[in-house]
């Protein structure tokens, strides 16, 4: 009983950790069609910044953080406004193909300056502190702020989508761009903000990633199709559903891995492929698409 | 003025003065790839082999993403999926080789329609990453099968690389070594299936589907108007696609005689290598996948050397290729000057000027 309830908590714990790598995957997936196949090289890029202001500057982890958060921004809007607003559009060849091939350019330029070795971002010793809630059944306190964090980013999205006025200008481009621009909006530079939110986000995620678990450059793809089933299980347009799809994918994982350790990255495909077959549009659809 | 016939003065053809030059040239550079063997040293051979595989499965992708408008990333399911059946059919069932190749493209076709069920669920850019997807399932269900040597991997046996009949007959005609004449033998399957692909993909072009394909590219919503089921045609050119890429693997693998998970379903080189063939020869062309395999080829040859610089490199230029020649070289020649060298399209000729 104690086993099954400790299995399902950390599932549940491993979700938010999903949902923080989809949340910028969603947001750029709710403004802009667009999928960046870079998105877990982006975190990992993330992960190796942090690590080496850490290292260099001899900074904490959360002053590392507000160093690279910004600085990932910069380089998402960067991007955006200078390479992907060029080609995004009708045809979704383009971007896809590009992404791909930042992909592959992020993960070689890693390699080269980090090499392959495995990496972890030094904690302090937070990364074995736990809670006991009941006897034998333990949380990480990391792994408790990780989902903290991602209600939070969640929570942080949604005001600043429904609330302000830059949120405004979001979904006014999401449903139509051109429409969007005779009222004054400048989509380009809508979907630079986004995108650099996107890598912000990125920055969040990176550091919970380095803290919980070893990071080597290769990682980044495994990420993006994590994020990729978790914002698909959660159903399209909606930051809530990615998370819903995060802590699905996270238990389907953990339960895999309770049965047999080998199984655990399967499991979670094969969940992610049964809401495929039974709910095509994912658990919790936006009315309207 | 006589009255001309609208028959006799107009007549639609596909092919032009140069198209056929180009179907005797080609014919003359089968042969010589034929003959190769017979002059060329066994490294040469073994790049001779790359370039002609990777044309076969550029072929199959550029018929995926340039015609059909599916954008696969996960074609590498498949090349993993027919290198492992030849696995099976050769150590298990204790087929020949040659044709368990064969029944190993066919098992990939077959595999392509469950596979084509649940990715087609996914629409345009998902379905990219729905493809993916499904290529880790099938890395990772072949990861956990002992017999095949799970996650480690598993040598063919000496009984069939070196003692099978098609390798064992072709040493004694040729008196060569039993390894030299699986050498020659993979080879010779490589020049058959490159150029068997190019002609498969060539006709489905021509033909009815053909058509249709081209309509789907231009007004996919038109298209259903007309009478042509979009699904299906997507469907049964997803399906060809399963079985090329399962064709090429089991001879890939079958020339390495070693396979593992991780070589199987590598994204690197079953897919970013044959993205990077067609986006820089020129998507959308028969001759463009050609073209691009060859500048791979010496690209792979002058910098491999570099390491990760060389995969930075290809990624960067595909980029550049996407921003400023997204024709691809091929494609951009080509409509510079008109040239088609495997003519698909039909073209009205007036007689008698106007």
């Amino acid at each position: 009983m104690i086993v099954a309830l400790d299995t399902i908590l950390q599932g549940v714990l491993l979700g938010g950790l999903y949902a923080l790598f989809a949340a910028g995957l969603s947001l750029i997936f709710g403004v802009m069609r667009l999928v960046n196949l870079a998105h877990g090289d982006v975190i990992v890029v993330a992960a190796f910044a942090l690590l080496a202001v850490m290292n260099h500057l001899g900074l904490g982890l959360a002053a590392a953080l507000l160093l690279i958060a910004p600085g990932m921004f910069v380089l998402g809007y960067g991007l955006q406004y200078l390479l992907l607003n060029r080609v995004i559009g009708k045809d979704i060849l383009p971007p896809l193909l590009i992404t791909f091939g930042l992909s592959i350019f992020a993960q070689n330029g890693l390699l080269e300056v980090f090499s392959a070795d495995s990496r972890r971002l030094p904690a302090n010793g937070w990364e074995n502190a736990s809670l006991a809630l009941a006897p034998g059944l333990a949380v990480g306190v990391v792994p408790l702020m990780t989902l903290a964090a991602a209600i939070a980013v969640i929570v942080g999205l949604n005001q600043l989508f429904y609330r302000t006025k830059m949120g405004r200008a979001f979904r006014a481009v999401s449903d139509d761009p051109t429409t969007a621009q005779l009222m004054g909006v400048d989509p380009r530079r809508v979907f630079a903000i986004a995108m650099g939110l996107a890598f912000g986000v990125a920055a969040i995620a990176a550091l919970f990633l380095g803290v919980r678990s070893n990071f080597d450059p290769s990682i980044g793809p495994a990420r993006l199709i994590f994020a990729f089933e978790a914002v698909i299980i959660g159903g399209l347009g909606s930051l809530w559903g990615t998370l819903a799809g995060g802590v699905f994918l996270g238990l389907a994982q953990t339960i895999g891995a309770a049965v047999n350790p080998e199984w655990q990255i399967l499991a979670g495909h094969v969940a992610f492929l049964v809401v495929l077959i039974a709910r095509p549009r994912g658990l919790f659809p936006r009315e309207v698409d | 003025m006589t009255a001309v016939a609208p028959s006799s003065r107009f007549r639609v053809a596909t092919g032009t003065r140069l198209s056929f030059v180009a179907a005797w040239s080609a014919v003359l550079a089968l042969a010589a790839l034929c003959a190769a063997p017979f002059f060329v040293g066994r490294g040469a051979l073994q790049d001779l082999f790359f370039v002609l595989t990777l044309v076969a499965l550029a072929q199959y992708w550029n018929l995926l993403a340039g015609y059909a408008g599916i954008i696969s990333i996960g074609q590498q399911a498949f090349v993993g999926f027919g290198g492992y059946m030849m696995f099976a059919l050769t150590a298990f069932a204790g087929l020949d080789p040659v044709p368990a190749i064969g029944l190993a493209g066919v098992l990939g076709g077959l595999i392509a329609v469950p596979t084509a069920r649940l990715v087609f669920r996914l629409n345009g850019a998902y379905l990219a990453v729905g493809t993916w997807v499904m290529a880790e399932v099938f890395r990772l269900v072949f990861a956990q099968i002992k017999s095949l040597g799970g996650g480690t991997g598993a040598s063919l046996p000496t009984a069939v690389t070196n003692e099978a009949w098609s390798v064992h007959a072709l040493a004694d005609a040729m008196g060569l070594r039993a390894s030299a004449a699986r050498d020659r033998l993979a080879y010779w399957l490589a020049v058959i299936i490159a150029a068997a692909t190019i002609a498969l993909v060539h006709r489905v072009l021509r033909s009815r589907q053909g058509l249709a394909l081209a309509a789907i590219r231009d007004n996919a919503s038109a298209t259903g108007s007309i009478g042509i089921d979009e699904a299906r045609t997507k469907f049964w050119v997803y399906v060809i696609a399963g079985f090329g890429g399962s064709l090429v693997g089991a001879l890939v693998f079958f020339q390495t005689a070693r396979i593992s998970p991780d070589a199987a379903f590598s994204v690197t080189d079953f897919t970013a290598y044959v993205l990077f063939v067609v986006v820089i020869g020129g998507i959308g062309t028969l001759e463009g996948p050609i073209v691009g395999a060859v500048i791979l080829y010496f690209m792979r040859d002058w910098l491999a050397g570099y390491g990760p610089f060389y995969l930075m490199g290809l990624g960067a230029l595909a980029i550049v290729a996407m921003l400023y020649f997204p024709k691809g070289l091929w494609g951009s020649f080509a409509e510079a000057y008109d040239i088609h060298l495997f003519p698909i399209r039909r073209r009205l000729i007036i007689r008698g000027g106007t």
